[in-house]
This record gives structure tokens, sequence and C-alpha cells, in this order.
């Protein structure tokens, strides 16, 4: 009994199969019309939509010191963010970045179901724009059926056309604003206008804007259903405390219509009324009222809508609403959700991802901008040079990721009287550039033992008459120095 | 592919990718239009199997829609076999090539990028060793294909010539220098331990070598030596100032390929040098003019040239000396 406890129930639909004994492995798609909706978590839905478009249409734009502000230029090789330049060495922050995300990912589905699905997710965003788009143009969903079922008239041709004109339009935008970002978009806007789009540009342009004309106007809630990998692993991260999107069956049923001002209670009928609004509303085309579905993305459109129709009859709201099974069951109130909520996976999971965050931030804030490399010369470890000196060559790979010329003075030790022999110094690289420099060490034969001995390299930021500024600055690199 | 030679092979691969190909076809054929029967009392959209006692697969249809994609999918490998090799032997009707790919894209690297290198042709190396853009391009292609010998900073090493000083085997003009990278040099120092008479006299020889350039050395060995050195003339001269037309080097000054000590002297006369230890069956400094082309060659010679070393262009080019490597039978080195 334990066990079944643990068990999230589906409760089994069976439409109307039970009279013919087989089934089909395929079945032909039905149109989805959802009902538009209004309510608290509709607005939520929508600010989400305003602030994430705002951010992805309207950051390219921006300018920093004479360059676009977030621009990923994939053929240099460098990333701007803002005042941040990152390099291809820098690649542990994108990994940070994913790691942050996925536990982020894990802890909002852990407290609350499908909270990405529902509001954030680009598939739901898109979707949502591109539906309000065919309700100006086609009319409510019902005006909608009714308009796809007709034959073909001036007006529905009319009405399709534009919808897929303006859709298309919409999703052309789309696709510029994302090679936007890899593409200085104001050189883009001068090649497009001028018709000399480069074919990769062109390419990744309609093709972007392909898969947002494709999956937000056609395929919708199909990607979710039956593509999205994610909308299958989030449901086994959901257990009896998560937040999901239920229905009070003890409260709701029997359901069944009745008279505004009848004594339903003493009619036996609870307080679903089975006005169907659940059902009309949804974008994925389910009954919530069956019980949890995989197909749900937890948009709460069914309890805006419910709400809607418990204000009208004067019942208590709530009848769908965010809750847990475990509340559900043994009728939790909003206090003992609430203690549940600091179980041992949500703790493990806010104490790994605060780790991340801060080991993240602090790597990032105490990064030097000032990266150096030393390969030393494979196939001649070392020579002998005037005076019986000894002498190793390496080649030292500098990277200025700033986008300020420095200066800096290279040094060495670790061997008793090693010096730098020959470049001049301080030794001066360019703004957001990379510099290969061969250095000569020498040391007297006496000083050292034969064979392999550690030393470290110093590269020092410095003015330029060579005065040394540490605090710019100030990096070791381990190497070896040979004796034959 | 030698081991290919027969049709058999080829065949057999060909007839097993088509019928693979068609089976994945009829496969999708059978589970698209089978109907799984239920037994009576079963729910339709549960798939019917049951593991673990309990454990039963609901069945979430997929839309049929989707079902053409994968048709389309068998559509497109037949299209593909037809079009590209794949089948078999069949080198399919675009004749496409791997290798015609690389050539292909090398051509257009070729003229997207030669003309940068090209441009440089036209400019004396004495000049072009003075213009930073085409040193920084002459560094980065020695850094490339140069310094895994001379080292990153030039300074060569043991049997690597130094490029930075003012000695140099074959000459330091910019025509000669060009030359040795265009062609290649392959002095040889050869083995005269029997010619002097054995290892007594090579001792001595390398004693008088060591004289020559003012080292430590045995005088009276020295001395014994001394009228044998007309075998070692022939090339480094009757005053051991060495012989550029065969590369042969200077023995009377501080500079050693291989080493001053009497050991290493000795080594050398015994057994010679300049073989090629890295890469058998080819010269010391090998020809790059195949490989890298001219243009780049001429970048090279400039950055060698305005590494500090370089000596005035010779007078006239009477004399062409890009066309004649020195391959001597007796080139020694020291």
């Amino acid at each position: 009994m334990a066990a079944h406890d643990r068990v999230i129930p589906l409760t089994v639909v069976a439409p109307d199969a039970h009279e013919d004994h087989d089934q089909d492995l395929y079945e032909v798609r039905k149109k989805i019309y959802p009902r538009a909706v209004t309510g608290a978590f509709a607005r939520w839905r929508w600010a989400t939509v305003f602030i994430t478009q705002l951010v992805f249409y309207g950051a390219p734009w921006l300018a920093w010191n004479e360059r676009q502000a977030v621009l990923f230029d994939l053929a240099a090789r460098k990333f701007y963010i803002f005042g941040l330049v990152l390099w291809p060495q820098d690649f542990i922050y994108l990994t940070a970045l994913l790691i942050i995300s996925a536990f982020s990912l894990f802890l909002f589905t852990a407290v609350a179901g499908r909270l990405w699905c529902g509001y954030a997710c680009p598939q739901t965003v898109y979707t949502e724009i591109f539906l309000w788009i065919e309700r100006k143009i086609e009319g409510k969903h019902l005006a909608r059926m009714k308009l796809d079922g007709a034959s073909l008239t001036a007006r529905k041709f009319f009405l399709k056309a534009v919808k897929h004109g303006v859709w298309i339009a919409l999703a052309f935008w789309t696709g510029f604003t994302f090679v936007g970002y890899f593409t200085p978009i104001k050189v883009l806007s001068g090649e497009f206008f001028t018709f000399t789009l480069g074919g990769w540009e062109a390419f990744w342009i309609v093709f972007y804007g392909f898969a947002t004309y494709g999956n937000a106007g056609w395929m919708r809630e199909q990607v979710c259903i039956y593509m999205c990998p994610y909308a299958r692993f989030q449901g086994v991260m959901f257990d009896r405390d998560t937040l999901l999107i239920t229905y009070d069956q003890t409260r709701g049923e029997p359901r069944g219509s009745r008279s505004k001002k009848a004594d339903y209670k003493s009619q036996g009928l609870g307080d679903c009324v089975d006005c169907d609004i659940c059902v009309q509303v949804c974008p994925t085309g389910i009954d919530i009222r069956n019980g949890q579905q995989y197909e749900c993305i937890g948009c709460a459109a069914c309890i805006d809508g419910c709400d809607q129709v418990m204000d009208k009859m004067g019942y208590p709201r709530g009848l769908i609403r965010y809750s847990t099974l475990n509340a559900v069951d043994r009728h939790f109130g909003w206090r003992d959700m609430l203690k549940r909520v600091f179980r041992p996976r949500v703790l493990a999971y806010t104490t790994i991802l605060w780790i991340i965050i801060a080991a993240a931030s602090v790597t990032l804030f105490l990064r030097v901008p000032f990266k150096v490399d030393v390969i030393r010369d494979r196939t001649a470890l070392a020579r002998e040079v005037e005076g019986g000196l000894i002498e190793n060559v390496y080649r030292l790979q500098i990277m200025n990721t700033e986008e300020v010329p420095r200066n800096f003075m290279v040094s060495a030790s670790g061997v008793r009287g090693l010096r730098v022999e020959g470049s001049q110094q301080p030794l001066a690289i360019g703004p957001a550039a990379t510099q290969m420099i061969a250095v000569r060490l020498r040391a007297e034969p006496e000083a050292i033992e034969k064979g392999m001995h550690r030393i470290e390299f110093h590269v020092v930021a410095s003015d330029a008459s060579g005065n040394p500024q540490p605090d710019i600055f100030s990096i070791r690199e381990k190497s070896m120095f040979y004796k034959p | 592919m030698s081991d290919f030679t027969g049709g058999f092979w080829g065949i057999s691969v060909a007839v097993i990718t088509l019928v693979s190909v068609v089976a994945c076809g009829v496969f999708l054929k059978i589970q698209s239009t089978r109907r799984p029967a239920l037994e009576a009392g079963e729910q339709a959209d549960l798939h019917g199997n049951v593991w673990d006692g309990d454990l039963q697969e609901y069945n979430n249809p997929l839309p049929r829609w989707w079902m053409w994609l994968f048709y389309l999918t068998i559509a497109f490998a037949l299209a593909y076999l037809i079009y590209y090799p794949g089948l078999g032997s069949f080198g399919g009707t675009s004749a496409w090539t791997s290798a015609g790919e690389h050539q292909a894209e090398v051509a257009q690297a070729e003229a997207q990028y030669g003309p940068l290198f090209n441009q440089y042709l036209k400019t004396d190396i004495v000049e072009l060793a003075r213009d930073p853009k085409a040193n920084a391009i002459g560094q980065r292609l020695f850094l490339t294909y140069c310094a895994q010998c001379h080292g990153s900073d030039a300074g060569g090493g043991v049997e690597f010539p130094n490029l930075r000083d003012k000695d140099w085997l074959y000459g330091g003009d910019p025509a000669t220098i060009k030359a040795t990278i265009m062609n290649g040099r392959n002095g040889v120092m050869p083995p005269l331990g029997d010619a002097l008479g054995g290892p007594q006299a090579v001792k001595e020889m390398a004693n008088y070598v060591r004289s020559l350039s003012g080292l430590k050395h045995d005088a009276k060995l020295a001395q014994t030596a001394a009228p044998k050195f007309t075998i070692c003339a022939g090339c480094h001269g009757a005053d051991g100032k060495g012989g550029r037309a065969v590369g042969a080097p200077n023995l009377t000054d501080t500079i050693w390929l291989y080493g001053n000590s009497e050991d290493s002297i000795v080594a050398t006369i015994t057994a010679g040098r300049g073989a090629n230890r890295l890469i058998p069956g080819q010269s010391a400094m090998p020809a790059h003019k195949d490989t890298l082309g001219e243009a780049k060659v001429h970048l090279l010679a400039a950055y060698v040239y305005s590494l500090g070393g370089g000596e005035p262009p010779l007078p006239a080019p009477a004399a062409e000396p890009a066309s004649a490597p020195a391959a001597g039978p007796v080139a020694p080195a020291k």
C-alpha cells in the first residue's frame, strides 16, 4: 500500500473505443482551437511574453563602445556581452550557464511542475503570440472552427492570406533578429536592403524564421507532445508534493449542469457544472478532470477559465487549482503545502544550484582578462651559446581579451641566474588581440645539474616605460628548463 | 582497397543496403496498418502488453502525417544512393569523391588566399624585410613550417643552423636564402675515418681542427695531422675557412653545428654528418617549392633576411643559384 501511495494516479480514459476491439498506432491529428482566456495566470504568461521578447528583439540593437553590446562573433571567436569579452578559452562559463539552467529547471519542476513549459518556453511564448494574431484576424475559436469548415470563399482566402502574411513577417523578423546576434544587426540590415546578404546569413534567417512559423503556427502542441524531451522527463521529477494543475474530484463530482438557483447539493451534484470551459481553453486539447496527463504543459488556462465560471455561479474559486496530490488527498491548507516544499530533493537542488551560481560568479569576477600559454620548443630542447651558456626557447601565446592595449614584462625564475634574452621589454599587445612571441631563456651551466628543472614565467602588466603594474594583472605559468 | 579486387564485396554490400532500406518501408507499412486486436474487457488505449505483473503501456498514437515523414526518409535514402557513392562500388551519378571535394576546397582556398601572398612576390626581398606586415606573415609561416628544426626564435640548435647570426653555410644574400628554402640543401660530410687511417689519425685530425679555431688542443697530435688536411681541403679549403659552393662550414670560427668537443669532432670525421635524421631519404634541408609555393617562400626568405644576419644582395644575378642545389658528393659539416 505504501508503494502504491507514491504513484501518481493516471485515470484511464477510454473514449469511444469500447465498441471496436482494435486501435490505430497512428491517428489523424485533430486541430485544436483553444478558446481565449483571461485571468491572473494568463496575465503572468503575457508578462513573461513581453519581457522575454523585449530582451530578444531589443538586445541586438544596443550599442556598447562603438560596437554591438551583445554579439557572438563566431568567425573571430569572440563573444561580446556588454563589457565582457569571452574567448573560446572561457568555454567553462557556458558549461556553468548550462548547469545552472538545468538545475533551475529541476528545482522549479520539483516545486511547481512545468512552470517553464507553461510560462516561458519559446514554444509557448510564440504560440501565444501567433494565437493572438490568429484571433485578431480570424476571430474567436468558434469563428475559426466555422471558417476552417466552410468552403473556400474570397473572404476566407483573404483572411487566411492576411494571417499567414503577418505570421511570416513576424517569423522573418524573428529569424533576422536571431542572425543579428552573430552578424552585427546594423550591418545585416544594410546587407538586407541592398540585397547583399551572405549565403549563410540568408540560410539561417530563413531557417530560423521557418522554424518559428512552422512551430508556432502549425505544429503547436505537437512539439510538446511528440518532440520535446524535456516535456517527458519533467514528469519524472514530480512527486506527491509537487504543485500541479489539479482538479478537486471530491468537490467537483458528480458533475452535471444545473440551474444557478437550484440547491444542487440536495440533487447530489458536486461543484463541477460540466461547462467544458476547461477543455475548450486547453492548448493541448486534454480534459484536466481526468487527472494528471503527460500532455499537460501546466499553463493554468483551465484554472483561469474555471475560476470565472465559479465566480458566475457564486461558488468558491479553486475547483481547478495549483495543488499537490497529497494536499488534495489529505485536505492540506497552504501552510501544510508550504511546509512540504522544504523536502530533501528540493533542498538538494537548491543547495547545488546556489553553489554553482556562487562558484561561476566568483570565477567570472576573478577572471584574469589576460591569458598566457607557454609552449616549449620540442625538437631542439636546448642549445649552447657564446660563453657556454645554456639556452632554451619557448613560445608564449599571449591573449589580451580586453578591449584596451596593454604593455607587459616577461621574466622567469626557478633556476639561479635565469634571464630572458634578447626581446625588448616591455612588450606591447593591441586590444582584444592574440600574439605569439619567441622567448629565449639563458642560464649559467654551472648553476644547474643536467636534466629538467621546474621554472616559472612571470608576465606582469606595465606602463609604456616598463614600470610594473601588478594590480592590472600578474600571471605565473609553469614550464621546464633543460640542460643537456 | 587492394584486398577487395573481386566484385563480391561491392555487390553484397549493395544488396544488404537495398534490402535494409526496403525492409524499413515494409516494416513501416505493416506497423501503420496493423490494428492490434484487444481481448474482451481490455481498454482500447492500452498497448496490450503487460510486464512485471501490472506494468502496462499507453498507446499514444503519433499523428498520421508524421508517418509520411518516415516514408520521405526512405525516398531520400534511395535518391541519395543513386546520386552519391554508397551502394557497394557504384560511384553514384554525381561522381562525388571526398578527395575531389578536398581538392576543390584547396583550389578555393588558393583562389581566396593566394592573392594575399602573391602581392608580395613583386617586392624585392631586402625591401620586404623592412615591411612589418610582410614580416608578421613571414613569422607565422616560419613558426608553422620552420620552427620545428630551427627553433621558434630561428636560433637553431645542434645540427640545425642558427639563422640569426652572420655565419652562412651557403650564403646569406636574399637570392641564396630563397634558393635554399625553395630547393633545399643536402650538404653531406662523408665518413673519413678509414681514409685518414684509423682512430688514432682521426684523433690527431680532431686536435688539428680544434687548433684552427684556437681551441685547447694537443699541439703534437695536431702537427701530425696537418699534412693530411689535404683530404679535407677539397671542401673546407686549405685554410679551413669553408666553401659555400658545397656548404662546407668554416672551421676557424667559433660556430659549431655539432659541437666543438674533441669527441664530437671525432664522431663527425669518423661517421660523417648531414643525412636527414627526421625524414629518411630527405635532404637535410628539405625543398619547399612544391609544398609552399614561391610566394610563401619569398615571404619566408624576407623574414629570415630580416632577422639580422642577412648579407647584401649579390651584384649580378649571372650565376643563378636557385637552379643549382649544392649537391656535391663531398660536402662536409663540422
